[in-house]
């Protein structure tokens, strides 16, 4: 396999797609892709979301099976009945999703399914092991066989999903969005695994709607849009815009935020002192935060999710109960904690669950523009509420934030998702909020709407509003704040202006390290 | 029979909490692939009623009566367990209402007590019954003989039952598959393992197991037919599988604690200790709210080990 190994000096494919066409009721997910992936290769398949990107994932792995196409695995063809004979024919997938089962060790986890090598009728967990610690020391994974997934962090978990499909000896491991859970650090510790498992002869499948990773890991890109494969091109030579434009079939402008910020003399809109809370759990969620937010400021929070920007996001909004410390709104102080008296004092929020908890999906627009201002007038008369007045509201504000749907009438749940935060952006601001806390407002979002929102956050700045942004997308944070806190494990690790911050030490703090180099986390 | 009260007590604990073992049994089998079901009680009645069919109608030797009667009242029992099996697997109906379902179905104003009637069972004592006996000649032992080896021979099948049962489930490749079914169907479902089958096939054995807790009470216990015979044992098997952490060992410990309580009527009052009736009657059952009530209170109810699927019905997903 060693000679085979260079990507490109070979002409063998590990899996080829040829005219691959997956219909479902009412929509085609798939429409004639084809490509193929070298031996050696690591290789991305790029798209937006809803460009078939997981329905082609799903048919490589077995789990549906196309209507049109042939799947060439090796050079043969293959019809795979069940993900069972995707995994015999040296398939594997790591999931966006981790597939593992938390209370199950390492070992457990990783032996599930399998067919062990003799026919004893106890678990062998003990050769397993064995095994386990040569894949990782082979292809620079180190990872405790005998640890609980629970314990893990996200990381690790990762090296077990990767160590999970090499144990099946697969020869096509398939990664969909691997690094959207991942600090920088550990991004770049996968990326020199995949470069591993590479030389080493197996291909990868890297899935990922994001353009700069894709260039920078890939040996080849195959760009999907609307289910169709749009182009294959080399990631070396390939510019972010031309990969944007095969991407959305347009050209495309991003938003880059430079030196505005708070004027000098702008009041403290937000201010947050030693704020506590607890999880989900009931174990601290948030110790001892301090945040300052000025009119006209956005202070940006990045962070590997589940490091309590959840939990911040919801004390603000009223939603989850603090355990001590202060919160200002305009210089007055947030007394009780209900998810009223947040909104009655100016705080907006933009939450991360935009169709379950920013908005009542089966409700229409107009009734949702109006959910939090219809106890007072104009909306309402005593108790009546005002359908005249919610009509035209409703327009203005489907016009002002160029909300796209047949009418004011449809339910939100049928809304693309840059429309459905638009609506939510739109009712949001429409109550002259001070303070606008948005969480991961772009997630999931194609690349057209992001720059929307983006748009939207900064003439909400430009307002004069206080925007705390809590986002996992660091480029995001980068781009649009003025200043930039990063929060693990419940604190506040350091705030940095924008034109300081550079992505290597906002990495570092994301694992909890800080500047000192070469440090794990 | 020893007349210490002490042995006494145990001894009845371990022989009324023997339906308690292999209805709690089966339910561990069921929950730890996902599935609740709260029909125990109704398969109960099921596995009872079918079982003293057999021991009524058939003639023989009770090498060859009781057997087959056993095995008859699992099939029966089974039975009612595959209703819940196509109803939550396959059709994905709520586990809750199904099991509720399936033990108004099959419990006193239902087919158990139905089929009694029309076979005419119930007039007498059966004459192939499960007594006691001395299995392995330690009958003679100081205080352990009368409580441990002067059982019925179903009492020490469940003792190689919940060994086997452990071994099954946290030492075996199978175990391993079931207890990731329940963890998480879609991990499980990922690696190739057939996660309605094994749901299926746990919630049909689960069902027999039922069925064998049937037969202690027609062919041991009582040992004939009466409407409505188990008197709830049922949802105490189910609240002996939260109150195990769904581990087959700390499971049995409970089973027997709770026989004990169950029996406390005969023994105590035999011996004259006057303690009002309904209350005794009543500590099983209260002792089963108690447990429920303090086992959904903690917060570290997953830290109890409860699947963290249980209840949720799996469909692979569709876009």
């Amino acid at each position: 396999m060693s000679e085979t190994s260079v990507a490109g000096a070979v002409t063998a494919n590990a899996v080829t797609a040829l005219g691959v066409t997956k219909r479902f009721p009412g929509v085609v997910a798939n429409e004639d892709v084809t490509f193929e992936v070298r031996v050696g290769e690591v290789h991305a398949l790029l798209g937006e979301n809803g460009a078939g990107k997981t329905t082609l994932s799903n048919i490589l792995t077995g789990l549906y099976r196309p209507d049109e196409g042939h799947l060439l695995i090796a050079d043969r063809e293959i019809i795979f009945e069940s993900p069972k004979a995707a995994i015999d024919a040296g398939i594997g997938m790591v999931h966006q999703h981790f597939r593992l089962i938390p209370t199950f060790t390492v070992t457990e986890n990783i032996i599930l399914g399998t067919q062990p090598p003799s026919r004893r009728l106890l678990l062998d967990t003990k050769s397993a092991e064995a095994r386990i610690v040569e894949l990782a020391k082979q292809f620079a994974m180190p990872v405790d066989p005998r640890a609980k997934i629970w314990q893990l962090s996200v990381g690790e978990q990762q090296r077990v999903e990767i160590l999970k499909v090499l144990y099946r000896d697969a020869q096509v491991l398939i990664m969909d969005e691997p690094t959207a859970v991942l600090t920088p650090p550990e991004a770049e510790s996968l990326v020199r695994t995949l470069r591993s498992m590479a030389s080493q002869g197996r291909s990868v499948i890297f899935i990922s709607h994001k353009l700069g990773e894709v260039a920078s890991i890939a040996d080849r890109i195959t760009v999907l849009r609307d289910g169709r494969s749009v182009a294959t091109v080399e990631a070396w030579g390939s510019s972010r815009e031309s990969l944007a434009e095969l991407m959305v079939g347009r050209e495309v402008t991003s938003v880059i935020r430079q030196g505005i910020g708070a004027l000098p003399g702008a009041a403290t809109v937000l201010s947050v002192d030693s704020l506590s809370a607890l999880g989900d759990r009931g174990r601290p969620a948030l110790t001892d935060v301090s945040l300052q937010v000025k009119a006209g400021e956005i202070l940006g929070i990045a962070g590997v999710a589940g490091n309590g920007q959840r939990e911040l996001v919801e004390v603000l909004a009223g939603l989850r109960p603090r355990t001590s410390g202060s919160i200002d709104i305009d210089g007055e102080a947030m007394e009780r904690t209900d998810a009223r008296h947040p909104i009655r004092m100016g705080v907006a929020y933009v939450p991360q669950d935009r169709l379950g908890t920013g908005l009542a999906p089966d409700l229409s627009i107009a009734e949702n523009l109006i959910l939090k201002r219809y106890r007072r007038p104009p909306i309402s008369r005593a108790p009546f509420l005002r359908p005249s007045v919610i009509a035209s509201e409703a327009d203005r504000l489907m016009t002002q934030f160029d909300v796209r749907a047949p009418s004011a009438e449809t339910p939100t749940r049928r809304l693309s998702g840059g429309n459905v935060q638009k609506v939510l952006l739109a009712r949001e601001m429409s109550g002259a909020p001070k303070v606008l806390v948005v969480s991961s407002p772009t997630q999931g979002l194609d690349v057209g709407a992001v720059a929307t929102v983006h748009q939207l956050l900064l003439d909400a700045a430009a307002k004069g509003v206080g925007v705390l942004l809590v986002s996992e997308d660091l480029d995001e944070v980068m781009a649009l704040s003025d200043r930039i806190a990063v929060m693990y494990e419940g604190k506040v690790l350091a705030c940095i202006d924008a034109s300081e911050a550079d992505i290597s030490r906002i990495g570092m703090l994301m694992g909890g390290a800080d500047l000192v180099e070469g440090q794990g986390f | 029979m020893n007349d210490n009260l002490f042995i006494v007590v145990f001894a009845a604990a371990i022989y009324y909490g023997t339906p308690l073992v292999y209805a709690a049994l089966g339910e561990i089998l069921a929950e730890r692939s996902g599935v609740i079901n709260l029909g125990v009680e109704g398969m109960i009645l099921l596995g009872a009623v079918g079982g003293c069919w057999v021991a009524t109608t058939v003639d023989g030797p009770a090498g060859i009566v009781l057997p087959l009667a056993v095995i008859v009242s699992m099939l029966f029992a089974a039975a009612g367990a595959l209703i819940h099996a196509f109803l939550t697997i396959t059709l994905r109906v709520n586990q809750i209402i199904s099991g509720l379902a399936l033990t108004i179905f099959a419990g006193v104003a239902g087919v158990s007590s139905y089929l009694a009637g029309l076979w005419d069972l119930g007039r007498a004592p059966i004459a192939n019954q499960f007594g006691r006996m001395d299995l392995f000649g330690w009958g003679d032992l100081p205080v352990l003989g009368p409580i441990l080896f002067n059982q019925t021979l179903l009492t020490y099948l469940s003792w190689l039952l919940v060994v086997l049962t452990s071994i099954y489930i946290f030492r075996t490749r199978w175990g391993l598959q079931l207890r990731a079914v329940g963890e998480s169907p879609q991990t499980a479902d990922s690696v190739g393992v057939a996660v309605q089958r094994s749901r299926y096939l746990h919630v049909l054995v689960g069902g027999a197991f039922a069925g064998i807790a049937g037969a202690c009470f027609s062919l041991s216990i009582l040992p004939t037919w009466q409407n409505g015979m188990t008197l709830g044992q049922g949802w105490i098997a189910l609240a002996l599988v939260i109150f195990g952490f769904w581990r087959p060992d700390l499971m049995l410990v409970g089973a027997y604690l709770f026989g004990g309580l169950s029996s406390l009527r005969y023994t105590l009052q035999a011996r004259g200790v006057e303690i009002p009736q309904l209350f005794l009657d009543s500590l099983p059952y209260v002792m089963t709210i108690v447990v429920l009530v303090v086992v959904s209170n903690t917060a570290a109810r997953r830290q109890l080990g409860a699947p963290a699927a249980l209840g949720k019905p799996y469909e692979r997903e569709e876009r």
